[in-house]
């Protein structure tokens, strides 16, 4: 059977792609051309470690069909250095970003109100500046833009968000029981 | 964790202190190679100075372009399964390699180039001669690498030659700084034989052999589909045992084509485009597919919502990623077929599906009097690429090796020749490269110098590479080339002719007196005008002790049939155009 023959409305959602891999240079790019070349935009891209010694993490938010995500993941796992790749629907992870905020000091202190929206927010100030004070909350997208749309009618001089960061549901890292089958796991993490 | 890298001893133990570009020839000989296709310049002149002190054990072909340089590595590989390596510099030289290297990238060939890089201090500033050429081929290699030190040669060429051969094979390229080939070292050769993030062959599953037998056994109207991974695993031996126990009818990809004599009773032809008649239509009757090392590539399956529906599908392959890229598979073998194709050939009945070959002979009757006799036995006067290749095939009864370039002439190549042994026939298959026949057909010679090479080419074709004649002369490679000149960009002609209502848009060409361009190059050459010259003609070119140039006039509007039009389904395949 054709996979085509399958509806060809299948939902597009977002899915968070880990990929395990040696951290040598040209890697990233050798990761985003796969993405490049089949036209799928990437929503978020993180570079981390991860929970196991030597190994990076890269953390990407794309929004398609499981099955293009499928293809995807394939061809990422295929590169020589990565070790796995995996993806999963917002569901299966534990995932959040970090926004940061800057406002002008003075709103701050010319009322209370910007104080109750730090607080109802859970949101936190990092740096108070004589001219600007930094903001920090951590969250989901609609959180931490809900913030962003009320710090507004302060005047925000500058705002950025990161990439996605997930974990994923089960109790250990995917990667090691892959690396534990293929015997490329020492005791160090096991005994964590 | 443990080490990334998992490397063995090799006979040197003592370490020697030597610079780069002599670690450079003396990795090549630890990994057993002794032919170099190359151009020299500028920021790899430190590799071919160390070249001259090695020459007792690596021979260095000069190629007239860098293009002809990867095609002839390309040759090499595909006739010896052989890592082929190319030499070039940076900037320019680096990117006349490319074409080649995105062809040995979709057709599995595995190469190793090495390309000269600035000094490394110089690395972005747009020095002279100075590309990103690790950028660039980023897309199109397996794995590259940019070496800075020189003390990363060893190691990196280690690694280099066991992704190129290992697994799926592909091409590596490694880019080295100028500064790397010139500083010293303590060097010291260790062979790679595992990277832990890498996976070349996945171990066959006993249940997934276990439930593609179950299917097969069960299979009223199986059907064999063989691609170039029974080549690539050299699984020949390993295949024929298991279609002949299984008696079930085969047929293959282009560059699966060699993988089963074409005159055994179980071949049954050529897959897709322009593959047979019978080969195409019973993809969508039969009611098991069994896909063996072939990954689906639309020249093969046309319309992928046509594309045998009713079928369920048994798919043997290396590449995890090829696993339900075009068609879904029912059961995924995944793994080296060496190493599956025995397991399932132990766990079938065997059968006879006698009755279900005969619907295909019957096909093939229709394709053999629409088409087939008109290619083979033309009645008109103009000479056709088929009658060339029933002479060829009558002359050397399969026997040799041949080369193609890309376009009509390739397709007829492979549809009649009567391909006889193990890596016999070297195309351009995935990325369908123009001007890869003259250089590949070196580099054939080169690797296999013991048997006879023939090249089939096109007009257009040869003018791409047409300097490598002047490498040819050089070596004096006896390969035998065979022009089939109908003065026109053939293939687009034809389908100019069939979807574009005979307007046609640039595929004249008006080609130079070939022979004394042949000539010219020292190489001996006849051309053939008229029928009755043929069979002589072709026999003294085969008798002919050196290189030598055949080249025959051929009809105007001689075309490729039968056809499965672009978008169409494999059930469509047209027999005849009406003009």
């Amino acid at each position: 059977m054709s996979l085509d023959n399958r509806k060809n409305g299948e939902r597009r959602q977002n899915y968070t792609i880990s990929a395990f891999s040696e951290n040598h240079i040209g890697l990233l790019n050798r990761i985003t051309i796969i993405f490049t070349r089949r036209h799928v935009n990437i929503e978020s891209l993180t570079v981390s470690a991860s929970a196991i010694k030597g190994i990076h993490k890269f953390t990407i938010v794309v929004n398609d069909t499981r099955e293009k995500v499928d293809k995807v993941v394939r061809q990422i796992e295929k590169l020589v250095e990565v070790l796995k790749a995996y993806y999963h629907t917002d569901d299966e992870v534990i995932y959040q970003e970090i926004a940061l905020y800057k406002i002008p000091t003075k709103a701050l202190i010319e009322g209370d109100d910007l104080e109750k929206t730090i607080r109802k927010h859970n949101a936190r100030i990092l740096e108070v500046r004589p001219e600007y004070t930094v903001i920090e909350k951590t969250g989901y997208k609609e959180d931490y833009m809900a913030l962003f749309e009320e710090l507004r009618k302060y005047g925000v001089l500058q705002f950025t968000s990161s990439g996605r960061v997930a974990v994923t549901r089960s109790s250990k890292e995917l990667l090691a029981t892959y690396l534990k089958e293929a015997g490329e796991l020492t005791a160090e993490y096991e005994n964590n | 964790m443990k080490d990334q890298i998992e490397t063995i001893e090799t006979k040197t133990r003592k370490k020697i202190r030597t610079t780069g570009a002599d670690a450079v020839m003396r990795s090549l000989i630890h990994e057993g190679v002794e032919i170099i296709f190359g151009y020299p310049g500028g920021a790899i002149m430190p590799v071919y100075d160390a070249l001259m002190d090695h020459s007792d054990k690596i021979k260095h072909i000069l190629t007239r372009h860098e293009q002809g340089a990867i095609h002839a590595a390309q040759g090499y590989a595909r006739v010896t399964g052989k890592v082929g390596v190319v030499m070039a510099t940076s900037g320019p030289g680096a990117t006349n390699l490319i074409t080649g290297i995105a062809d040995a990238m979709v057709d599995s060939t595995p190469i190793v180039c090495i390309t000269g890089q600035v000094t490394a201090p110089l690395l972005g500033t747009d020095a002279f001669q100075e590309t990103d050429v690790i950028g660039i081929s980023m897309p199109v290699t397996k794995w590259n690498y940019l070496i800075t030190k020189p003390e990363e040669i060893p190691e990196i060429f280690a690694q280099a030659f066991f992704i190129a051969r290992s697994g799926r094979p592909g091409p590596v390229l490694i880019d080295i700084a100028k500064n790397a080939q010139f500083g010293e070292f303590d060097f010291e050769y260790r062979k790679c034989v595992k990277i832990r993030s890498y996976v070349p062959k996945p171990v066959v599953k006993p249940e997934k052999v276990r439930q593609a037998a179950e299917l097969i056994n069960k299979a009223k109207k199986p059907y064999i589909l063989f691609g170039q991974g029974v080549i690539l695993g050299n699984a020949e031996d390993e295949f024929r045992a298991f279609v002949e126990k299984s008696g079930i009818p085969a047929a293959w990809t282009i560059l699966g084509a060699c993988a089963l004599p074409k005159k055994h009773p179980l071949n049954m032809g050529m897959l897709g485009m322009h593959g047979n008649y019978a080969t195409n239509i019973k993809t969508n009757e039969c009611d098991l597919l069994i896909a063996v090392g072939m990954r689906f590539d639309d020249r093969v399956t046309g319309d992928l919502k046509r594309y045998a529906p009713q079928a369920k599908v048994i798919h043997l392959e290396i590449d995890r990623a090829e696993i339900n890229k075009n068609v879904k598979a029912d059961v995924a073998v995944l793994g080296d077929v060496k190493e599956s194709l025995p397991m399932l050939t132990k766990l079938i009945e065997k059968r006879d599906h006698s009755a279900w070959i005969k619907e295909f002979k019957e096909a093939e009757k229709i394709e053999y009097e629409k088409v087939i006799k008109n290619d083979l036995y033309p009645r008109k006067e103009g000479l056709t690429m088929g009658e060339v290749i029933r002479i060829l095939n009558e002359k050397t009864h399969g026997d040799v090796i041949v080369v193609t370039d890309v376009g009509q002439h390739q397709m007829i190549t492979s549809r009649y020749f009567e391909f006889r042994n193990k890596r016999s026939f070297v195309t351009s298959g995935g990325l369908g490269t123009m001007g890869f026949g003259l250089p590949a057909a070196h580099g054939a010679k080169i690797g296999a110098p013991d048997k006879e090479v023939v090249l089939i080419v096109g007009d257009g074709g040869l003018q791409m590479t047409i300097q490598e004649l002047g490498t040819i002369n050089q070596t004096q490679a006896a390969i035998k080339i065979i022009l089939m000149n109908n003065k026109d960009l053939g293939m687009v002609r034809q389908w100019q002719e069939m979807f574009f209502e005979k307007r046609y848009s640039e595929t004249y060409l008006l080609n130079p007196d070939f022979i004394k361009v042949a000539e010219g190059f020292g190489i001996k050459g006849k051309k053939v005008l008229h029928r009755p010259e043929l069979d002589t003609a072709i026999q003294e070119m085969l008798d002919y002790k050196g290189p030598y140039f055949l080249e025959v006039n051929i009809e105007k509007e001689d075309n490729v049939l039968p056809m499965v039009p672009a978008g169409a389904s494999v059930s469509e395949v047209v027999l005849e155009h009406k003009k």
